[in-house]
């Protein structure tokens, strides 16, 4: 029992919880707390598997621009309860157990044929460098540099579109 | 062919003309005869007549040259089915060289008589556009007898056979919706229908003796059948005596022998001139020759020859019975008919075929004179009628009842007002007594030499048989033409013109110098020696004193018999026949004509009708139709058609299924489409679903 | 140490419980929030399957993963502002018309 799986654990049961949380809580500013600590959590993962430029990503991006970009969005439109819906009885039963066949799958497929045996690598300073950073920084621009242009339309292309859709129409009353 | 050349050769190649010259006759007066007068539509048939004469002829002249060789004219092939091969062939040979002059002889004769007669007729009965089927259906009856006696085989013989009978219905049936008298009525059709059904049983006879013919001798050829006869009649004779009793009833029915011979007096509803070519000369002769002509078949069987021999002697002593005691002046000389048919059914059936044929000649002669100048007579009481309607105004009563111009209670007294169709009269009636020297008595006197020789029975038969005849004759002359009119009619009769009486002078010349053609001196046979070419060589008699004194003796006993009763005191108006109250019952009789027709009608004609009533009505109508058809077999169609198909396979079976299907998928759709709800949350489950199973699937692989 | 099938696991439930949201919740902003949870959870395998086997491309695969949310986020939250609009409501049940 190392350090690492201890952490591990119980960082997993946070994310769990909070996963749940956000699944379950009523209220929608609630839920996208909850959301947060998750996207925390997993950053937290991100830098126990070596991966500090994704972890810093992923809290900038992820917690901070999203999640603030939701919670706009939810004082926006509303955060109160919506009333109990009346359709779809068989909605949740069969999603529920759809979902637990779905882990099943899932778990027989990593332990049930040839499981794997693999430890991750924890990491040590060697590896928190700058030089990993460069080595990301290199393989992004050589490798993948198409799909690196791209995104950048790609996200040009989401602004105009998300503005496009909000705009207002000319004489269209709020 | 040169006519040079013809003249040493012969004129065979001219055989077919007999039958196509009135064919072409018919044809023209069909096609254009509407536009013909009268005179024209008769003259054309008379000339076709007489070119069938001319060509008979030249045939006859023919085979004189040929020193009696007969000779076969091919003319078109017929039918060559298996072993029968028959083709429509021309025999001409001396026997049918007689039968074909005589034909179209007197035919042609008569065919001029019946311009004038019918020219009367048809404005008696007020139907002139009648006039051109007369000469037509005429022209068709010699064509038809031309066929038949010139076939060369029996089918030939029997195409023609039929065809003279159906000419014999029409022209019986000639005026068809009235009876004798004028008056609408079923008689004169009911008269053809009779005539032609009883003919119809002697064609069954007839086509019997043709199968067994056939299947025992292998052709309906004469020289074949008559070759392989005697093989046959030494094996089994009771074939060939079959064939030839089968062939009796045939002539039975054709030459009205007993039992067949009713129709022939209800025959003279039809037009004199029909009876007198017809019902005399021609048609009812058929029977005699087709007797003779089978020769060779009968002289290998004795036993049907006397079978033969004994109807035609019954026959005429029967017939002649009857004829004493009729009063319509054409019904006489049908009995008189049958009784002279009966004289020569019995002369061929004992093998003197020789004096058949001769009586056959003779006869044709003075009977057809006998009738013809009967129609004058006949018509001669219609003119004086007819002059009584539009001249006299006292005579108004005569009116009311229906006048028979035939019955001779109407007549007496007509050698005044007709004397040419008196002596014309005269002349026929000597001749049919078998008087010397007419042609009868030497014809007569030959059968019954003949009979004498070989048949007594036959022979006392017939000779009572000529004492009648002789005594039906005077009795007929007396109240015909003596004594006093017994009817206004009869008093103002007028005499018939040229166009009728001409021809009766030439037939009462036949009459007269007819017996030449056979006398019975050496040297003289004539007949005998021509028919002896075709039939084998018959001996010729010599006249018998014995025969001919017993005949000529009772001949002029019986008119001195008749002129006692009939002639000393002539009858009046509404007397009775003074025979009835010495004969009694037999007079009776006699005038019923023995109750024969009753006796069929309640023996045969009675039941046969309520036997097809009962076929037609129970058995075809109600049992077939009714039950069998429309509830058996149009049930069951129905039923399976309806019940079976329509109700269970097609709606419930099909339509079923057709609608199940559709109603399937309506409701497969129906709760398919609550799929399509709208809600994402929904399709979303879907493609978990669909993740799930195919994840599954992938493993499970 | 822990080994590799523990993260797995784990992205495994995340993404379970990411699918379950999308599924049960009515709310759009919920549900979107779920998307988002699931793919946090891929991206989490995918980094420890670039630490287990020692090479980068899970880590820029992450990278590019990560960016592609964010403008996907902001276009899904402009179409949601957009729906309210009109339907002045972010109930999923009530956007039905598309019904057959």
């Amino acid at each position: 029992m190392s350090v690492d799986l201890i952490l591990f654990l119980v960082l997993a049961l946070v994310s769990v919880s909070a996963a749940i949380g956000m699944l379950l809580s009523q209220n929608a500013v609630y839920s996208a707390l909850f959301l947060v600590i998750n996207f925390a959590t997993v950053a937290v993962f991100y830098l126990l598997l070596g991966a500090p430029f994704i972890a810093m990503a992923q809290i900038t991006v992820y917690a901070g621009a999203i999640m603030v970009l939701f919670l706009f969005v939810i004082m926006l439109l509303g955060a109160e309860k919506l009333a109990p819906g009346k359709v779809l009885p068989y909605q949740r039963p069969m999603a529920i157990g759809l979902a637990v066949v779905l882990m099943v799958e899932a778990v027989y497929l990593m332990l049930g044929r040839n499981p794997s045996v693999a430890m991750i690598i924890p990491p040590t300073d060697a590896t928190n460098t700058v030089d990993t950073m460069r080595e990301l920084g290199m393989t992004l621009f050589s490798d993948y540099l198409l799909p690196f242009e791209v995104t950048s339309i790609l996200l040009l292309v989401a602004m105009i579109g998300a503005i496009v859709l909000t705009k207002r129409e000319k004489g269209e009353q709020e | 062919m040169l006519l040079s050349e013809a003249t040493t050769t012969g004129f065979f190649f001219l055989a077919p003309w007999i039958v196509f010259f009135p064919v072409i006759g018919l044809l023209l007066n069909i096609i254009i005869g509407g536009r013909l007068s009268e005179r024209g539509i008769g003259w054309l048939a008379s000339g076709a007549s007489f070119a069938s004469f001319v060509v008979s002829v030249l045939l006859a002249y023919s085979v004189w040259i040929g020193h009696g060789q007969s000779e076969s004219v091919f003319l078109a092939e017929w039918m060559h089915v298996g072993n029968l091969s028959l083709d429509w062939t021309f025999r001409v040979d001396t026997l049918s060289t007689v039968m074909m002059l005589v034909v179209s002889g007197v035919g042609t004769l008569i065919h001029i008589y019946a311009i004038g007669y019918m020219h009367e007729d048809v404005r008696f009965k007020n139907d002139p556009g009648r006039y051109r089927r007369f000469f037509v259906f005429l022209n068709l009856f010699i064509a038809m007898m031309m066929i038949l006696v010139s076939g060369d085989s029996y089918l030939m013989l029997f195409v023609g056979w039929e065809g003279v009978g159906l000419c014999s219905f029409l022209l019986i049936g000639f005026w068809y919706d009235m009876d004798t008298l004028g008056r609408p009525s079923w008689a004169n059709s009911n008269a053809g229908n009779k005539a032609f059904i009883t003919n119809r049983i002697g064609d069954f006879g007839f086509l019997i003796a043709g199968f067994l013919m056939f299947w025992y001798l292998g052709s309906f050829q004469f020289d074949q059948v008559f070759a392989a006869a005697p093989e046959l009649a030494h094996a089994h004779p009771e074939i060939v005596v079959a064939i030839t009793l089968f062939m009796l009833i045939g002539v039975a029915g054709k030459s009205a022998q007993i039992p067949l011979y009713v129709w022939l007096p209800d025959a003279m509803a039809g037009p004199t001139p029909v009876s007198a070519l017809i019902h005399a000369a021609t048609m009812v002769t058929a029977g005699v020759y087709l007797v003779t002509r089978s020769a060779p078949l009968y002289t290998l069987v004795p036993e049907s020859q006397y079978v033969v021999a004994i109807v035609g002697a019954a026959t005429a002593l029967f017939a002649a019975t009857i004829a004493v005691g009729q009063y319509d002046i054409k019904k006489v000389l049908a009995y008189s008919t049958i009784s002279q048919l009966g004289f020569m059914v019995a002369a061929v059936g004992m093998g003197a075929y020789v004096a058949g044929m001769f009586h056959l000649i003779t006869h044709a002669f003075f009977k057809a004179l006998l009738f013809l100048s009967a129609g004058s007579v006949i018509l001669g009481l219609e003119r004086g009628h007819h002059h009584l309607a539009h001249h006299g105004d006292e005579h108004n009563d005569h009116h009311e009842e229906v006048f028979d111009p035939g019955d001779m209670r109407n007549m007496g007294g007509l050698r005044k007002t007709m004397s040419t169709t008196f002596w014309l009269y005269i002349v026929g009636t000597l001749a049919l007594a078998g008087t010397f020297p007419f042609a009868g008595f030497w014809s007569k006197d030959e059968i019954l030499l003949d009979a004498k020789l070989h048949y007594p029975t036959v022979y006392w038969m017939l000779t009572i048989a000529a004492f009648f005849t002789a005594f039906y004759m005077g009795r007929q002359i007396w109240m015909v033409f003596f004594g006093q009119p017994r009817h206004e009619a009869a008093a103002h009769a007028q005499e018939s013109p040229k166009i009728m009486t001409i021809p009766l002078m030439v037939l009462a010349a036949l009459s007269l110098l007819g017996g030449g053609l056979n006398l019975p001196f050496k040297g003289f046979h004539t007949m005998g020696h021509w028919l002896a070419y075709t039939l084998s060589e018959s001996e010729a008699l010599p006249l018998d004193l014995q025969v001919a004194g017993v005949s000529t003796a009772l001949v002029l006993l019986a008119i001195l018999v008749s002129w006692l009763i009939y002639g000393r005191k002539p009858l009046k108006a509404g007397q009775p026949d003074p025979l009835k109250k010495p004969l009694g019952f037999i007079f009776t009789g006699m005038e019923n004509k023995w109750f024969v027709d009753e006796g069929y009608q309640a023996a045969i004609i009675k039941p046969f009708k309520k036997l097809s009533y009962f076929l037609a009505d129970v058995v075809d109508w109600r049992f077939w139709h009714d039950w069998f058809h429309e509830k058996v077999i149009a049930g069951t169609y129905i039923w399976l058609s309806n019940i079976a198909l329509n109700k269970y396979a097609d709606q419930r079976g099909i339509d079923a299924f057709a609608n199940g299907l559709g109603t399937v998928t309506k409701n497969l759709s129906a709760s398919m489409r609550r799929v399509q709800n709208g809600f994402v949350r929904s399709y979303a489950l879907s493609v978990l679903l669909g993740v799930v199973l195919i994840l599954g699937y992938l493993l499970l692989k | 140490m822990v080994p590799e099938t523990y993260y797995i696991a784990l992205s495994a439930i995340l993404f379970t419980i990411g699918a379950l949201g999308v599924l049960i919740r009515r709310n759009a902003l919920i549900i979107f929030m779920s998307v988002e949870l699931m793919l946090n959870a891929a991206n989490l395998a995918f980094v420890a399957f670039a630490n287990t086997y020692e090479h980068l491309n899970g880590q820029i695969i992450v990278f590019f993963v990560i960016a592609v949310a964010a403008a996907e986020v902001a276009v899904g939250l402009a179409l949601i502002v957009a729906i309210f609009k009109s339907k002045r409501s972010i109930d999923v049940d009530q956007m039905s018309s598309l019904k057959g």
